[in-house]
């Protein structure tokens, strides 16, 4: 790494955008200064960092601010480009496909998610779920198409799709304590499954990710505020 | 363009997220077979070709689909590379900030504004408006910092926010229309204003941008029928 290169990544232990953004470095073989936020009590440095949504993750790189847990990700790959293992392929067409499917997962996963923890009546609730399952049915296809046999969605080695979905792993664990089902399971999601063993297992993941156990209780306590 | 290279775009003329597409294959100089679907009758390609979403903008290139408008962008943008302006910088922290930006655009902007629109309550359309102005106000502070005295997010020449926000441009000028209320106000966003004009005399926004009369048609039909409507342009 290039001398005075100065990482700062200001974030909270809870939210899985951070977890994407330190499972990022941390594959990358990237030191950096962990701040942890007050988000009641936000600080002046992330008020400055991120003066539009005033939200966790932000990526300081020697002073300047990257904000957005996927144009962080997008970021560390390029600024760090010869550093470590690429995030995303070198092919536009797969580049394309990864992108593709983060962006299905924040726009079809996250919400249902909410939904089903959130949700006062039962309704509502077997709805969120109901539809948080068909998007977890969907991405076992994803992953079925883009592992091609190998063990992640980046193929041999991890790539942004595995860090968009593995950023919200210690959720998708807690998810049968805190919305009442499984999110993965042997019969209809084989494939994940495994990919959830994987993953957790990863030296990156051990760092990036929240106790499982700590982070229902904390979710239970403040009715998720990520 | 490279010989061999067949680029064929799935897409709805109303839509703002095809002209965003649109304006990029024309700012990059790109022939394409422009492919207009029925969204209440969609076709087998395009169902073939998004499975996932089944909505457009899809760009089939050479055979193969990339859908999301944004993702479009920057697949053409990488792909012919060598072939017109580029629309992202370099570097890679530019980079970030344009990202940044489209990001905004489409979430704080696009979609308040589709509320403010299509809003099944006046409570919805009047906080959907409300967030849509609030982010006009952000975008022109944006744009003061982005465009480095030059005249575009881009600075000297057209980048991925522009072609993000310009995509939207005659909805803006329908909305105007429909509402009664200004946008993009020269007296409270002024370098918004000017870029505005400055965009629509763009060649490509010439030739990717709906006419504006023909959309506020179709806008008033739409809304006319709305009780009855499937609401195929939700994407």
């Amino acid at each position: 790494m290039a001398g005075e290169d100065e990482l700062k990544l200001l974030g909270t232990w809870a939210s899985p955008w951070v977890s994407r953004v330190k499972l990022a470095l941390h594959l990358k073989g990237l030191s950096y200064e962990y701040v942890e936020q007050d988000l009641d009590n936000k600080s002046d440095l992330l008020l400055t960092s991120n003066p539009v949504h005033k939200k966790v993750p932000v990526l300081i790189h020697n002073g300047k601010p990257i904000c957005e847990s996927v144009v962080i990700l997008e970021y560390i790959d390029e600024a760090y480009g010869t550093t470590g293992p690429s995030l995303l392929p070198t092919d536009p067409y797969e580049r394309a496909i990864a992108r593709f499917w983060v962006d299905y997962i924040d726009q079809k996963l996250v919400i249902p998610w909410k939904v089903a923890f959130t949700a006062d009546g039962e309704e509502e609730k077997t709805e969120g779920i109901k539809q948080m399952l068909a998007v977890v049915q969907t991405l076992e296809g994803a992953l079925k198409e883009c592992s091609k046999g190998k063990p992640f969605f980046g193929g041999d080695s991890v790539g942004y799709v595995d860090i968009a979905l593995g950023g919200l792993l210690a959720f998708l664990q807690g998810t049968e304590e805190l919305c009442g089902t499984k999110p993965f399971d042997i019969a209809n999601t084989p494939l994940l499954l495994a990919w959830v063993e994987r993953f957790t297992a990863l030296d990156a993941a051990k760092v990036a990710l929240p106790d499982v156990t700590k982070l229902v209780e904390f979710a239970k306590t403040k009715r998720l505020r990520i | 363009m490279a010989g061999g290279d067949d680029l064929k775009l799935l897409g709805a003329w109303p839509s703002p997220f095809v002209t965003r597409v649109k304006l990029a294959l024309a700012l990059k100089g790109l022939s394409y077979e422009d492919v207009e679907e029925d969204l209440y009758k969609k076709s087998e390609l395009l169902l073939k070709s998004n499975p996932v979403h089944k909505k457009i903008p899809v760009l089939i290139h050479n055979g193969a689909p990339v859908c999301e408008s944004m993702i479009i962008l920057q697949y053409i943008d990488e792909v012919f590379a060598s072939t017109g302006p580029s629309l992202l910088p370099a570097d890679p922290y530019e980079r970030a900030i344009a990202r940044f930006w489209v990001a905004y655009v489409d979430d704080k902007l696009v979609a308040p504004w589709r509320q403010w629109l299509r809003g099944k309550t006046e409570e919805e359309k009047s906080e959907g408006k409300k967030q849509a102005f609030a982010a006009v106000g952000v975008l022109e502070g944006a744009l003061r910092e982005c465009s480095k005295g030059g005249g575009f997010f881009g600075g000297d020449g057209v980048g991925l926010v522009d072609v993000a926000l310009g995509g939207v441009l005659s909805w803006m000028k329908v909305t105007e229309a429909l509402s009664g209320d200004k946008i993009f106000d020269a007296a409270k966003t002024p370098l918004l204003a000017a870029w505005v004009e400055r965009f629509i005399e763009l060649d490509a926004a010439k030739a990717a941008l709906p006419d504006v009369g023909r959309l506020l048609e179709f806008a008033k039909a739409r809304e006319a029928a709305a009780a009855a409507s499937k609401d195929e342009f939700n994407d």
